[in-house]
């Protein structure tokens, strides 16, 4: 197939609010023994992407294989200044093993921005945020738009061991006070980190909550956030159709406060719900 | 200029090339012009409100996917008091389409969302028949020609039934439907698949079973096209694995007088758009001034007829 080199141009920018993004990768460098960051020129569609949003790549064909869905990837980096946009991801499967093989100068078809993101309420004053893993990287935009709105961010990020730990650089240049907590020294448990929580809750109250990445996490901000009746909010990530609440394969269970469930779309409903909606995914 | 105009089953298109049901929401209009579109077909409804299959509901293959959605559905007023009028202010016709447990509720249910808004409704007959152990309405013919006869009698607007594939002979439930008075036949839905994931030992999709669709079930839909094609005097909407402006022209070679494209829509939100400039190029290039003249036209071998064609030696 060659639908590829034949991608819709952009649309007028105003125009329609998403489209096919026809990015250029500046870099696709491996970042440790798991995570690469590919980082890529995108046009004035892509870079209005906000922290929790997602794009939908097509992955490129490598000599053994053509992944025929799109990946969703959440947006790790948003780089205004200089037209670039960041993505921050482990190499699991096809899709990943394709995006690896991605070199600089090549071109990268990213549908979005996608998806409902976070969102900060007005006069939030200290932001917490827990993550692990790859889930990390859907917060660190998260920490600059809580800065730019003048709030506070103490970020806890929780990995298998000190060297798969990822984003401290990036949390910190957004203004992120990060603590770091991992199985091998044993401080990742969740009532550890519960602890950790409540002391910084202590010293300057928490008015709202951030997650992604774990059922763990999740459940602990459900209950941490409903203990300090503040808001908080969840990342969910799943495999998807078509990015765009088309197919509805992605779907999850969303309970809404009569505790009525219904099935809804990660990629349109969400990916960011509310921590008290989502039961389990 | 090419007149790509087309008139199919009493919808008067601006151009062949529509999507499949079920492969456009609301979201698509914040990527793509709907306007340009020959038609707008809506996903499948049915009477009641349901949630759809367990998931995960999604697999991927080379060039297909095997899902299983399970017609998730809101019900009739949520469609004609939101769907319709979102996709109604685009211009080119709205197609709503309907599915249900019986021949009775299909008829039921078109004579309420019957609505000057609307110009034709597709009935999706892919579905379990309940009266039937759930065997699919479109797997009989018999059951095929009910459903349409009870929309008929319910709805003065145009029927296009939209056949299965999973079927010994399709161009019998081609005709059957067009005995009941369909006004257009839709070939085909998808193709009924499996999955299975050896490492857990467990079946890939939440419902077990899926269907098949994406572009490499283009050779089967084409020739079950055709054969409908050959089968019935009104038109064939062709359906499966398009991905390209010359996939819908060899449709419409093969006897579609329009077509739908489905999964792609998923992958290249560009690819009806696409496929429209594509035709229109072709009928250029081919000096074509009509693009209702393909239909039909593909130049077969005279020494050979179509019933030899219905049995290949293989
Ligand atoms: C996710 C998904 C949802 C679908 N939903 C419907 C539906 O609601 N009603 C229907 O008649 N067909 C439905 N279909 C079938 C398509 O309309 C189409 O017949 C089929 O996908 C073959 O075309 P394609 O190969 O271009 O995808 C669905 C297909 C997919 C992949």
């Amino acid at each position: 197939m060659t639908m590829t080199a034949m991608a819709k141009p952009e649309a007028p920018s105003g125009c329609f609010p998403r489209a096919e993004n026809r990015c250029h990768v500046v870099s696709n460098a491996p970042m440790n023994s798991e995570y690469r960051l590919l980082v890529v020129d995108a046009p004035e569609t892509g870079l209005s992407a906000y922290a929790g949003q997602f794009f939908h790549l097509l992955c490129p064909a490598t000599a053994t294989e053509q992944p025929f869905l799109r990946r969703p990837m959440s947006i790790y980096r948003i780089d205004r200044e200089n037209g670039q946009l960041g993505f921050l991801y482990k190499v699991t499967g096809k899709g990943t093993r394709a995006l690896a093989s991605l070199a600089p100068g090549d071109e990268l078809n990213a549908t979005g921005p996608l998806g409902v993101g976070f969102s900060l309420p007005e006069g939030t004053k200290h932001v917490a945020m827990v993550a692990r893993g790859v889930g990390l990287a859907t917060l660190a935009p998260l920490a600059r738009m809580a800065r730019a709105q003048g709030a506070m961010v103490t970020a806890i990020l929780s990995a298998r061991a000190p060297e798969f730990l990822m984003s401290r650089d990036e949390l910190e240049a957004a203004g992120a006070r990060v603590i770091e907590v991992n199985d091998v020294a044993g401080n990742s448990a969740p009532q550890e980190v519960i602890n950790r929580l409540r002391d910084i809750h202590a010293e300057t109250p928490i008015d709202f909550m951030a997650t992604c990445g774990s059922n763990r996490l999740l459940g602990l901000t459900r209950d941490l956030c409903s203990e300090w009746r503040i808001p908080g909010q969840v990342a969910v990530e799943a495999f998807m159709g078509c990015g765009l609440g088309m197919c509805f394969a992605c779907v999850v269970p969303v309970r809404d406060a009569q505790g009525h469930e219904e099935m809804k779309r990660v990629c349109y409903d969400g990916p960011v719900f509310g921590v008290e909606e989502v039961t389990a995914w | 200029m090419v007149d790509l105009f087309v008139t199919i089953g009493g919808v008067h298109m601006a151009n062949p090339i529509m999507p499949a049901s079920g492969s456009i929401a609301e979201g698509m209009a914040d990527l793509v012009d709907l306007g340009k579109l020959g038609a707008i077909v809506l996903k499948t409804i049915t009477p009641d409100i349901r949630q759809g299959v367990k998931p995960p509901r999604v697999v991927e293959y080379t060039d297909a996917t095997l899902f299983s959605i399970g017609i998730p559905s809101k019900g009739p007023d949520y469609l004609l008091n939101h769907t319709v009028p979102f996709f109604a202010r685009f211009g080119p016709p709205v197609i709503a389409s309907i599915s249900a447990d019986t021949a009775e509720d299909f008829g039921t249910l078109a004579g309420y969302i019957t609505d000057p808004r609307i110009a034709a409704i597709e009935a999706n007959i892919s579905c379990p028949n309940l009266r039937a152990h759930g065997r699919a309405f479109g797997m009989d013919p018999v059951a095929a020609a009910e459903v349409i006869r009870a929309m008929k009698a319910n709805t003065d607007l145009p029927i296009w039934a939209k056949l299965t594939p999973n079927v010994g002979d399709i161009a019998e439930i081609a005709r059957a439907v067009e005995d009941a008075g369909a006004d257009a036949v839709v070939t085909a839905n998808a193709i009924l698949g499996m999955g299975i994931n050896a490492e857990t030992m467990t079946p890939r999709l939440g419902n077990v079973v899926g269907g098949l669709t994406g572009p490499a079930v283009k050779p089967v839909i084409l020739r079950m096209v055709n054969q409908c094609a050959e089968a019935v005097k009104i038109p064939v909407i062709g359906c499966g694995g398009i991905a390209t402006g010359e996939d819908v022209v060899e449709y419409m070679l093969a006897g579609a007088s329009a077509v739908q494209i489905g999964t792609m829509n998923f992958v290249h939100t560009a690819a009806m758009e696409q496929s429209i400039a594509w035709v229109t190029d072709y009928c250029t290039r081919k000096n074509i001034a009509r693009v209702a003249e393909l239909t039909g036209a593909l130049k077969l071998p005279v020494d050979q007829n179509s019933e030899q064609r219905g049995a290949v030696a293989l």
